[in-house]
């Protein structure tokens, strides 16, 4: 039987903290951008635009075609080489991973959008509203509720997806537990422990997310 | 046919020729239709003859494919914002209500806010001046109780008469009625029914756009009888409703024993 001793892990405790800060910020700053991303995306493919649809597309089913992990590497070792430019890990792993959730958002933010019954539109332009007020006054409330679940669902996958950022070194939750066991050689201490919070992070958000998911439901 | 110098100075709408296609689908063949002030016209005819894309048009939810459209006697442009001289469409939808089969209240607002956000959004009025004006219109249609409901909570009926305050919120001159009781339960029809007949009684000027032929006698000062695209028959709710002349329009009432 394995004798488990997490007092040479804990002893390095200071690291997973600095390592689930890490992962917080590169969460929210992600999903922040990917949020601005993701609806000039959406929007543009409901434009009148085809050039813009086209573009906002092909941008879409890059990202979202391809994995996570290789446009990581390709951000950070490819694409150094082809602009000649230097791009540090921390811009690298950023910038995709803002990239990647906002392709997903820009579905989400779409199909909210387009679940909207068209009499709602119908009935807001035959009172006299343009159609951004007819975007920003009924469509949009009623678009935000169709897509939060589905956004909170991204969104908890997109703090998860941070943990690849270890490929590159970055210096998240996994990064730094990867140190951790480097130091102590105690992976099954430290690879646990690194569940366990995330575990923890996530746990009370899905939890938050099924609650607002039930209330919503008992209103329609 | 009415041209634009000649028309009338209580004309509130006021069509010559006017057309519509879908595609290679031609909807409505050349219609000319004038509407004084007080007028409340009846539409009837059978299904797929272009009454709702009519009535569409006249709020320009549908754009036109041809012919001339006068709104108060001025020209409506196919664009948002007019000019001093031609209306736009904001403009227009301003002042041409619209009521909808299936009536299309706002979900997520209570029933006060649907009424209020017209005027609200689009006529800049403060919240106290349009609840105001809101409660008054809801106590009208018999419905002020319910100001802090939401559209689930309500009845078909009830449902439909607040889509009517809403749309009498911005004080509009003319109102659109498509079929507006043909989604409702038959017990359902007359609290519905008895609203419109108000508004007739007060003046207001409407096209109704409905299968109840004796409640188009009733309140219509005047009635039309469509088939495929045109004006087919034209004339008194008696002369039309009980005097049909064509022996389509006989066929078709006489599927309705009005
Ligand atoms: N957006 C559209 N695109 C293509 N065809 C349309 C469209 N709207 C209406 N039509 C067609 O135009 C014709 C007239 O339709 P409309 O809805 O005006 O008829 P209606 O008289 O209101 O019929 P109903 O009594 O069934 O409501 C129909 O053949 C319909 O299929
Ligand atoms: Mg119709």
């Amino acid at each position: 039987m394995y004798h488990w001793d997490f007092y040479a892990v804990l002893q390095s405790f200071d690291l997973f903290l600095w390592g689930m800060w890490a992962t917080f910020l590169y969460t929210v700053g992600s999903i922040a951008f990917g949020i601005v991303i993701g609806l000039a995306s959406c929007f543009a493919r409901l434009s009148n635009y085809r050039l813009l649809r086209l573009v906002a597309r092909v941008y879409q089913e890059l990202f979202r075609c391809t994995p996570l992990l290789v446009q990581i590497l390709w951000a950070y070792y490819a694409l150094p080489m082809l602009l000649g430019i230097n791009i540090s890990n921390t811009t690298a792993g950023l910038m995709t991973l803002s990239l990647y959730v906002g392709s997903f958002y820009a579905e989400i933010f779409r199909g909210g959008i387009l679940a909207v019954d068209r009499g709602q539109t119908e009935a807001a332009l035959a009172v006299g509203m343009s159609g951004r007020q007819t975007m920003r006054h009924i469509i949009m409330p009623q678009a935000i509720k169709n897509m939060l679940p589905a956004f909170i669902n991204q969104s908890v996958i997109q703090l998860k997806n941070t943990s690849l950022l270890y490929a590159i070194s970055v210096a998240e939750l996994t990064y730094m537990t990867s140190e951790v066991n480097a130091q102590t050689y105690r992976p099954l201490e430290s690879y646990t422990l690194a569940g366990i919070l995330y575990f923890a992070m996530l746990f009370p958000l899905t939890q938050i997310a099924d609650h607002y998911e039930r209330r919503m439901r008992r209103h329609d | 046919m009415t041209k634009p110098e000649a028309i009338a100075e209580n004309s509130v709408i006021s069509i010559s020729g006017l057309t519509k296609t879908f595609g290679a689908l031609t909807v409505l063949h050349g219609i000319d239709l004038t509407l004084t002030r007080g007028d409340v016209l009846g539409v009837i005819g059978p299904s797929g003859s272009g009454k709702s894309t009519l009535i569409r048009c006249l709020n320009m939810m549908e754009a036109p494919s041809g012919g001339t459209f006068h709104f108060r006697g001025k020209e409506v442009l196919p664009r948002f914002k007019g000019d001093g001289k031609k209306i736009g469409m904001g403009d227009l939808r301003r002042h041409v209500g619209m009521v909808f089969q299936h009536f299309n209240l706002f979900p997520h607002l209570s029933v006060l806010d649907n009424v209020t956000k017209g005027p609200r959004v689009v006529l800049d009025k403060s919240r106290a001046e349009a609840e105001a004006h809101a409660m008054d219109l809801l106590s009208q249609v018999g419905l002020a109780e319910k100001a802090n409901f939401f559209p689930s909570q309500l009845s078909g009926g009830q449902k439909q008469r607040v889509a009517i305050a809403r749309a009498l919120a911005m004080d509009p001159d003319v109102l659109l009625l498509d079929e507006i009781t043909s989604a409702l339960d038959p017990e359902l029809v007359g609290e519905v029914l008895t609203v419109v007949r108000r508004l007739a009684n007060a003046g207001m000027t409407m096209i109704l756009v409905t299968h109840e032929m004796g409640f188009a006698a009733d309140v219509a000062n005047r009635v039309i009888f469509m088939e495929a695209g045109r004006i087919a028959e034209e004339g008194s709710p008696e002369e039309i409703l009980r005097n049909p002349k064509s022996e389509r329009l006989k066929a078709f009432l006489s599927r309705f024993h009005g």
